[in-house]
């Protein structure tokens, strides 16, 4: 193996150790978070986000590392956004999760990552099509949140994190 | 606050904050060792498993394949970060003994039964629609939920909007007359 495949490897089972230490792998609490019981997996994502962004946005702001935004392609993202919403709700799983809810013998999940895998192949045959329609819609390109709204990134990142842990309190308040 | 769960896992806001600090620390790593900065993600993985799984069978059909081509079918660096996640939460549920065999899960057997037959159909069902929708997206809630509003991208923001609010309506409709 490469260094590449090395380190991806390394990084992985980390990322796997703590998806499952947070108890976001399982199918009840990522449909439990849809029917507003059991806010796990937001509590867990949402803080990820606050740690993460005050770190990558100042390191890519010293151009230590570069960001890579996926393009604002508005009828894909709806479209393609909405498919994995409905999907995600019958499945149980994202793709990532899927993968540990495996790990951790929710064996049902080799299921969700057949459906997954067949899916990847359905889209390569669909490629063209989407091409030349939905993804030829409107591309807004691969802008950042400060570009849409026109406001500077060092504004928006507190009121990310004062919105976040207002909810953070919310959500405790009311035992979710 | 509490540090543990009553299941015994970590406390989902600590066990997030640590995943912020390994965000951070793998675009560090994948900056310097690899030249290119990578974000965490797992849905290209699909579509480089799907093709090497079609390869087997149908080699030049891949080969001629544009969204193939354009995605190179290859283990990289993503593919065995995918295989790390089923590597690493087998490794912390045994080692806190959360670590169970399940068919099929809580909520789907309270709606559904207790038949394998029927939630293989949901779940390879959900996953074929699932897929489709993250490869349109370009993205899921790893590289769009996590990565993607780690940046602060516009995309990522209303990609996470949609996955959840379609999510949320799905889920009342599929699970939602006997949990309650």
């Amino acid at each position: 193996m490469n260094t590449g495949q090395w380190l991806g490897l390394v990084t992985g089972i980390l990322f796997g150790f703590l998806l499952q230490k947070g108890r976001v792998l399982r199918f009840e609490k990522q449909i439990g978070a849809m029917l507003f019981k059991d806010m796990t997996i937001l509590k867990f994502m949402l803080s990820s986000i606050l740690v993460g962004m005050a770190g990558i946005l100042l390191l890519s702001n010293f151009d230590i590392i570069t960001l890579s935004h996926k393009p604002m392609n508005l009828g894909a993202i709806l479209i393609g956004g909405g498919l994995f919403g409905a999907g995600w709700a019958i499945m149980g799983f994202c793709p990532g999760t899927s993968l540990g809810a495996l790990g951790e013998g929710r064996w049902h999940a080799v299921f969700a990552i057949a459906g997954m895998v067949a899916g990847a192949a359905l889209y390569a045959e669909l490629y063209p099509f989407f091409k030349s329609t939905v993804l030829a819609w409107k591309d807004f390109g691969k802008i950042g949140l400060q570009d849409a709204l026109g406001v500077s990134l060092w504004v928006i990142i507190p009121v990310f994190w004062a919105g976040t842990i207002s909810l953070f309190f919310w959500f405790e308040k009311k035992g979710l | 606050m509490k540090w543990k769960t009553e299941d015994g896992g970590w406390n989902p806001y600590i066990a997030g904050a640590l995943l912020g600090i390994l965000a951070i620390l793998s675009v560090l790593a994948t900056t310097k060792f690899m030249s290119k900065t990578s974000y965490l993600g797992a849905s290209t993985t699909f579509v480089r498993a799907a093709g090497i799984l079609e390869q087997t069978i149908a080699e030049d059909h891949v080969a001629s394949n544009e969204y193939y081509t354009k995605t190179k079918v290859l283990v990289d660096w993503q593919f065995m970060l995918v295989i790390g996640i089923v590597l690493g939460a087998f490794i912390s549920s045994i080692m806190d003994k959360s670590f169970r065999l399940e068919a099929v899960p809580p909520i789907w057997k309270e709606r559904f039964g207790t038949s394998i037959g029927k939630r293989a159909i949901g779940a390879i069902a959900g996953g074929i629609i699932a897929m489709v929708g993250a490869r349109l997206a370009d993205g899921c809630p790893s590289g769009h939920g996590l990565s993607g509003m780690m940046q602060l991208s516009t995309s990522s923001f209303v990609a996470l909007v949609m996955f959840f609010g379609v999510g949320v309506l799905v889920a009342r409709i599929v699970y939602g007359r006997r949990v309650s």
